[in-house]
């Protein structure tokens, strides 16, 4: 990422652009800017998805802290209205990802997935916080999943990187303190459906 | 249904078209298979106890007995998105691969190119463009929603559009999804026609020549465009590739089609069309139970 800049030079963030995230901490110009190696070691330390996954993604930044996933082709720095998909909010003290990654990616997930039952999957579709105390996992930011439909022996041949890889399918993000699962999901998405 | 009277010496049957014209259409939903298989996504909706009718021309398309097809396991999880099933076909007769490069030049709200970017395996470059900034949300929500990571969106006219932002200058295959009058959307938006004139047709095929000139100028030499809109007017579908074969270097081609249609017309209101047009598919709603369509398949040739 060598553009002829003085090392000690450093720039702050324009929200109203895409920057790839840098690739290391050694090649950030941006400060606060998450790097590309934090992102990949946080989806890996936290939910054990393999960085592997992500080897043909790249990260960018538009937005304050929104960190978004592409697999097409772009320059950096980018004027234009999306790329892929919001992914991650940074700047804040805990890194949150988003509904529509976790739902995209979280089938790769290993760690910090927390398997709820239908009736417990319709309420956090709804958008209700709910007491499960029988979570003895971490705290903070879990996938919540739970079984839809067949699983992997049902998979595509020309159908894309579909989420059959597991039996559990992702339902989105939540947060778990003090014995209660808050569900993360957007308004927009949130739905009323049958248990 | 007044307006439709001027296509009875073009339409075969035309009074089941009218009849067709006046029934009301179920609901359509597509596989998204960025997000499951087909087969899981049958399971999820028997589980949910919805029934479903497939498509025998396309696996990923679903006719659905329910009245709210939003609020289904499967909608939520991006398995499944609301499209009408003629609808789906300009994406299969753009048949794009996985890493090509790929414009849709007017997408919102994004059907289209999601289908694109699943039927890619979600590996590539989709350029989901549309010059209306309110439209915009709803397709950036979409491609959200349905996980697909190979799309960028922009927010521009397609009748002057830069490739300057980008790295490449050429796309491998153009969709021309065209604002038109929407005569063949009748089934769906009951006041489709409210607002018909020949002045209106005439106006918005000055701007559907502008985009497809744009479109085959953007796409490289061997490459594709698909013209389609959701029109019966031969002014905004034939008499608009006639325009582009006149005006750029570009042929109509063939497509295999397996819904039934009519062949494009080489002729209309006192003007002939070339002889390639019959390789243009008109799909009408009598003809398959679905709304209206036109599609026509461009190779970019030298100029």
């Amino acid at each position: 990422m060598s553009d002829g800049r003085e090392s000690d030079e450093r720039e702050t963030n324009d929200g109203q652009r895409f920057d790839r995230l840098p690739a290391t901490d050694a090649e950030r110009t941006v400060d606060g800017r998450a790097t590309r190696e934090e992102v990949v070691d946080l989806f890996a330390d936290r939910f054990g998805i393999p960085p592997e996954t992500f080897d043909d993604y790249t990260f960018w930044e538009k937005g304050a802290g929104k960190i978004w996933i592409y697999g097409g082709e772009a320059p950096t720095p980018l004027r234009i209205e999306a790329i892929g998909m919001t992914c991650l909010r940074t700047r804040q003290e805990h890194w949150k990802p988003t509904t529509d990654f976790v739902q995209r990616f979280g089938h790769h997930a290993t760690e910090c997935v927390i398997e709820l039952d239908r009736e417990q999957a319709r309420r956090f579709a709804t958008g209700e916080d709910q007491e499960l105390e029988w979570w003895d996992g971490d705290w903070g930011y879990l996938i919540a999943a739970h079984e839809v439909g067949v699983g992997p022996e049902g998979r595509p041949v020309r159908d894309g990187d579909a989420v059959d890889g597991s039996e559990l399918v992702p339902l989105g993000v939540g947060l778990y303190v003090h014995g209660e699962l808050r569900s993360m999901v957007p308004k927009g998405r949130q739905r009323d459906l049958e248990s | 249904m007044e307006p439709l009277e001027r296509y009875r010496p073009i339409i075969d049957d035309f009074d089941a078209f009218l009849a067709a014209c006046e029934r009301s259409l179920g609901n359509a939903v597509r596989v998204n298979t960025i997000k499951a298989s087909v087969e899981r996504t049958l399971a999820a909706l028997a589980e949910e106890g919805v029934a479903y009718e497939q498509a025998d021309w396309n696996p990923r398309v679903l006719r659905l007995e329910t009245d709210s097809p939003g609020s289904t396991w499967t909608s939520f999880h991006g398995f499944t998105t609301g499209q009408e099933e003629v609808s789906a076909v300009p994406p299969i007769v753009l048949d794009p691969e996985p890493g090509e490069r790929v414009w849709d030049c007017c997408a919102a709200p994004g059907s289209k190119a999601t289908q694109i970017a699943a039927l890619m395996d979600d590996r590539g470059t989709v350029v989901a463009n549309d010059n209306n900034l309110g439209r915009i949300s709803a397709l950036r929500f979409n491609a959200e929603r349905l996980g697909a990571t190979s799309l960028a969106v922009t927010n521009d006219d397609a009748r002057n559009y830069s490739l300057e932002r980008f790295d490449f200058d050429r796309f491998d295959r153009t969709l021309v999804d065209a604002p038109c009058s929407c005569e063949g959307t009748i089934r769906k938006n009951p006041d489709a026609l409210d607002n018909w004139s020949e002045g209106h047709i005439s106006s918005v095929a000055g701007i559907q020549k502008g985009i497809i000139r744009r479109a085959i100028q953007a796409t490289r030499e061997g490459g594709t465009v698909v013209y389609s809109t959701c029109t019966f007017a031969p002014e905004e579908n034939e008499a608009v590739v006639q325009h582009a074969l006149d005006e750029e270097g570009c042929r109509v081609v063939d497509f295999d089609l397996a819904l039934e249609h009519s062949p494009g017309l080489t002729a209309w209101d006192g003007d002939a069309f070339d002889s390639s047009l019959e390789n243009a598919a008109r799909i009408y709603p009598h003809q398959n139970d679905t709304g209206g369509f036109f599609v026509a398949k461009l190779e970019v040739t030298a100029e």
